[in-house]
C-alpha cells in the first residue's frame, strides 16, 4: 500500500466522518439542554435540499451552506415551537419532524432532480491542496476545518464557560434552574436552534460536497446514526469526535477491504461492523458506568412548563 | 390529463370516483378517457429505476393527449400494501395498471383477480394470469455493449462494479460485462464491492472511491444514483451512466449509459388495449425493441471501442451475437454452457455464478 492510497483512503474517511459529527455535535448540545430531538434526518434532508437548492441558483456555493443553516434552523424551529411552547410529546414530534423532512425536501427538490454543481473545493491553495501526502492535512473543504474548530468551541463553552453551565443545569434540572432564574425556555430554543443549524449544514454536505446533486432521502439515513453517536460519546464532545471519525473509518474500510478483494470474511459481515463497533462501545459504556459518573442529562425529554 | 396522487390525497379522489363508477356505462367510457395508472416502488425523482417508468407514463399523456389518463402512486411498499395501492387504482377507474417492481408480484396476482375485467401488467416477474401480463427488459445486453467498451478503454484492466445485492437481474450483469471485457483483455478483471442498498448516494460514492484507489479505472454500477459517477469524474476515470443518460453528472467520465426505455411498450399496449387486441404474456424486450438503449458515446470513448461497442449492439439486433455463448465455464471450472450454445431465459433467470475475471 503506498503512502498516496493511504492519504487518499484518509480522505474518504473524513468526508464521511463530517456530515456525521456536525449533526451529531448539534444534537449533543439540543440533549445537554434537555431536549430529545429525534427529528435530525428531517432537518439534514430540508438542510441539503435548501443548500443545493440556493447553491444552483445562485451560483455560489457559499450560499448554499448559508442557506441550509438557515433552512435547518426553521425545521428546528417547528420542532421547538411543537415541544417546548406548547410541551408537546418529544419523541413522537421528532419522529415526525423526520417524515416532515422527508417529504418536504422532496417537494422542493422535484425541480431539482437531475441537475449538478461545481462541489465545495479545498480552502487552500492547489501547491497545498493537491500535494500527494500534505493534502491529508490541507487538502479539506471549509466545512471539515469548521467542524473541528466546533468540537473545541462546543466543549470549551459546555465546560469552561458560565452560559454552558446554565445550558448544563437546564438539562439537569429545570425546575430548579427556572427557580433561581434562568429562562429555560429561550435556552433550549436556542440549543434546539443550534442543533438545526448544524443538522442543516452537515446535510448540505451531502448535497454540496460529498455528491453534489439533490435526490431524494440524499442522506440515507446518517441522521438517525449521528442520534446514535450522541449516545455512543457519553455526551461529551471529545468522544463524539472519536465516534465519528471511528464510525467513518469503518464504513471507509469496510468499502476498501471489499474493493481490495478479502475474501475470508463475508461481505455481510463487512456491512456489520459499524452497527457491531456501535454495540461493542455501548456495552463498554454501561460496563464502565458501574464505577464511572452518569452521562445522560437527568431532564432528558421531560417537557417543562414554568408554571 | 395526469393527476398527481398523494397516498392521501387519493383516498378523496378514489372514493369520488367509485361513487360515479355505476354511472359510467360501456357506451359513455367509448368516449372517455383511457384510464392507465402505475405504482412506483420509488419516489419519481430518484433520478433511476422508478423515474424511468414515469417517463414511460409521459410518453403516454404525449402520445394520447386526451384520449388517456394516467395517475400513479409512488413510495409504495413492496409486500402487502401494494395490494391496497392497487385496489385504489382499480377502484379509480383505471383500466390498464402497470405494479412496476418485482415485490409487487403477489400483490398484483391478488388483486387481477379481484378485477378480472380490469388489465394488469407487472414489471420483473413471473406470475401471471389471463389478465395479468409480466415484462422486463434485457439489461444483459447494455451490460455486453458497455463491458466492450471497458475493455478497450481501461489502461489497467481493471473495472469496479457497484452492486446492490446478488440477485440473478445483477448476476448476470455482473457476468456480461466481465466476459464482453475479457473478449477485448483476456486478462480484465471486474472488481465487486456488495452496497447491500439499491440507493445511498454516499455509500456508492465512496464505494467508487475505494475501487478507484484499489487501481479500477473503470466504475459502473448496478445501483440507482448518479453518485458513482460523480466519484469517477473527480477522480479523473471513466465511469458508465445508470438507467437514464447521467452526463450531466459527470461529462468527462460518462462514456455511455445503458438507458432503460419503457415508453414504447407502454404506447403499444395501451394501444392494445384501445383496439381490444390486448393479451396476457411475458415480454423480454431487449435492444431490439428499444426497451434497451446506448446513449450517446462521449468523445472521449476512441474510434476501436466505439466500432466494436457498434459491432456488439448490431450483432444482438440480429440475433447473430448472444452475450452468453458457449463455451462458458464458471469460476469453479463448471461447464455452463457447452460450445455454441446460447443461455436460455430460464438459465440467465437463475443465473447464480461467476465467470472467471470477476471478483466478487
Amino acid at each position: 500500500m503506498t503512502p498516496e492510497m493511504l492519504v487518499s483512503i484518509f480522505m474518504t474517511l473524513v468526508a464521511a466522518s463530517t456530515p456525521l459529527l456536525l449533526a451529531a455535535l448539534g444534537e449533543l448540545v439540543v440533549e445537554k439542554s434537555g431536549v430529545l430531538n429525534l427529528g435530525v434526518e428531517g432537518m439534514m434532508l430540508c438542510g441539503a435540499v435548501a443548500g443545493f437548492a440556493v447553491a444552483f441558483s445562485s451560483g455560489s456555493v457559499g450560499l448554499g451552506l448559508l442557506a441550509a443553516i438557515a433552512a435547518g434552523v426553521a425545521t428546528a424551529m417547528i420542532f421547538a415551537v411543537l415541544t417546548l411552547s406548547l410541551t408537546a410529546n418529544q419523541v413522537a414530534t421528532g419522529l415526525a419532524l423526520t417524515i416532515f423532512g422527508i417529504g418536504t425536501s422532496s417537494l422542493i427538490g422535484a425541480g431539482f432532480v437531475g441537475r449538478t454543481i461545481e462541489r465545495l473545493g479545498p480552502v487552500f491553495p492547489a501547491g497545498l491542496s493537491e500535494h500527494p501526502l500534505l493534502k491529508a492535512i490541507f487538502g479539506h473543504d471549509i466545512v471539515v476545518y469548521l467542524s473541528l474548530a466546533l468540537v473545541l468551541a462546543v466543549s470549551l463553552f459546555l465546560r469552561r464557560s458560565r452560559p454552558g453551565l446554565i445550558l448544563r443545569a437546564v438539562g439537569e434540572n429545570a425546575a430548579s434552574a427556572h427557580a433561581i432564574g434562568y429562562p429555560v425556555l429561550a435556552i433550549r430554543y436556542a440549543a434546539v436552534a443550534f442543533g438545526g443549524a448544524l443538522a442543516g449544514l452537515g446535510g448540505a454536505y451531502f448535497s454540496l460536497a460529498l455528491t453534489p446533486m439533490w435526490a431524494d432521502r440524499l442522506t440515507a439515513g446518517r441522521g438517525w446514526i449521528a442520534l446514535a453517536l450522541v449516545v455512543f460519546a457519553a455526551w461529551r464532545p471529545g468522544r463524539l469526535l472519536l465516534g465519528a471519525y471511528l464510525f467513518g473509518a469503518v464504513m471507509t474500510l469496510e468499502l476498501q477491504a471489499k474493493a481490495a478483494g478479502v475474501t475470508w470474511l463475508a461481505p455481510e459481515f463487512l456491512a456489520m461492523t459499524p452497527y457491531l463497533a456501535t454495540i461493542a462501545v455501548l456495552t463498554m459504556m454501561s460496563l464502565g458506568r458501574r464505577t464511572g459518573r452518569p452521562d445522560a442529562p437527568a431532564c432528558l425529554g421531560k417537557p417543562f412548563s414554568a408554571s | 390529463m395526469t393527476s398527481i396522487i398523494t397516498r392521501r390525497r387519493f383516498n378523496f379522489g378514489a372514493g369520488a370516483a367509485a361513487a360515479t363508477l355505476p354511472l359510467i356505462g360501456s357506451g359513455a367510457r367509448a368516449q372517455a378517457p383511457l384510464g392507465v395508472g402505475f405504482i412506483y416502488v420509488g419516489p419519481v425523482g430518484d433520478h433511476g429505476w422508478s423515474w424511468t417508468h414515469d417517463q414511460g407514463r409521459l410518453a403516454l399523456e404525449k402520445e394520447f393527449g386526451a384520449k388517456v389518463k394516467t395517475s400513479f402512486i409512488e413510495n409504495v411498499a413492496e409486500g402487502p400494501d401494494a395490494a391496497r395501492a392497487l385496489r385504489q387504482l382499480a377502484q379509480a377507474n383505471n383500466q390498464l395498471i402497470f405494479a412496476t417492481s418485482f415485490g409487487f408480484m403477489n400483490s398484483a396476482v391478488q388483486v387481477a383477480k379481484q378485477f378480472p375485467k380490469l388489465k394488469f401488467e407487472h414489471a420483473t416477474g413471473y406470475q401471471r394470469a389471463e389478465n395479468l401480463a409480466t415484462y422486463n427488459a434485457r439489461f444483459y445486453e447494455g451490460r455486453a455493449v458497455i463491458g466492450t467498451i471497458a475493455g478497450h478503454m481501461s489502461k489497467s484492466g481493471q473495472a469496479g462494479y457497484i452492486a446492490s445485492f446478488p440477485i440473478p437481474e445483477v448476476v448476470m450483469g455482473i457476468n456480461a460485462f466481465t466476459l464482453a471485457a475479457r473478449k477485448v483483455n483476456p486478462n480484465f478483471k471486474t472488481k465487486v464491492i456488495w452496497a447491500s442498498t439499491w440507493y445511498d448516494p454516499a455509500k456508492e460514492a465512496d464505494a467508487a472511491k475505494a475501487l478507484i484507489d484499489q487501481g479500477a479505472d473503470v466504475i459502473t454500477q448496478h445501483t440507482d444514483s448518479p453518485a458513482a459517477l460523480q466519484a469517477a469524474e473527480q477522480r479523473g476515470v471513466f465511469a458508465f451512466g445508470q438507467a437514464s443518460d447521467m452526463k450531466a453528472f459527470a461529462p468527462k467520465a460518462h462514456l455511455t449509459a445503458i438507458v432503460d426505455d419503457w415508453s414504447g411498450y407502454y404506447i403499444k399496449r395501451v394501444k392494445e388495449v384501445m383496439d381490444g387486441s390486448w393479451k396476457s404474456g411475458d415480454v423480454w424486450g431487449g435492444i431490439k425493441d428499444g426497451m434497451v438503449k446506448i446513449a450517446p458515446y462521449n468523445d472521449a470513448v476512441t474510434p476501436a471501442a466505439r466500432a466494436a461497442a457498434d459491432e456488439v449492439q448490431k450483432g444482438i439486433v440480429a440475433g447473430t451475437l448472444h452475450p452468453f455463448t458457449g463455451e462458458l465455464k464458471d469460476q469453479k471450472g463448471v461447464v455452463r454452457l457447452k460450445a455454441g450454445e446460447t443461455a436460455s431465459d430460464e438459465m440467465l433467470s437463475k443465473m447464480d455464478w461467476y465467470v472467471d475475471g470477476v471478483q466478487a
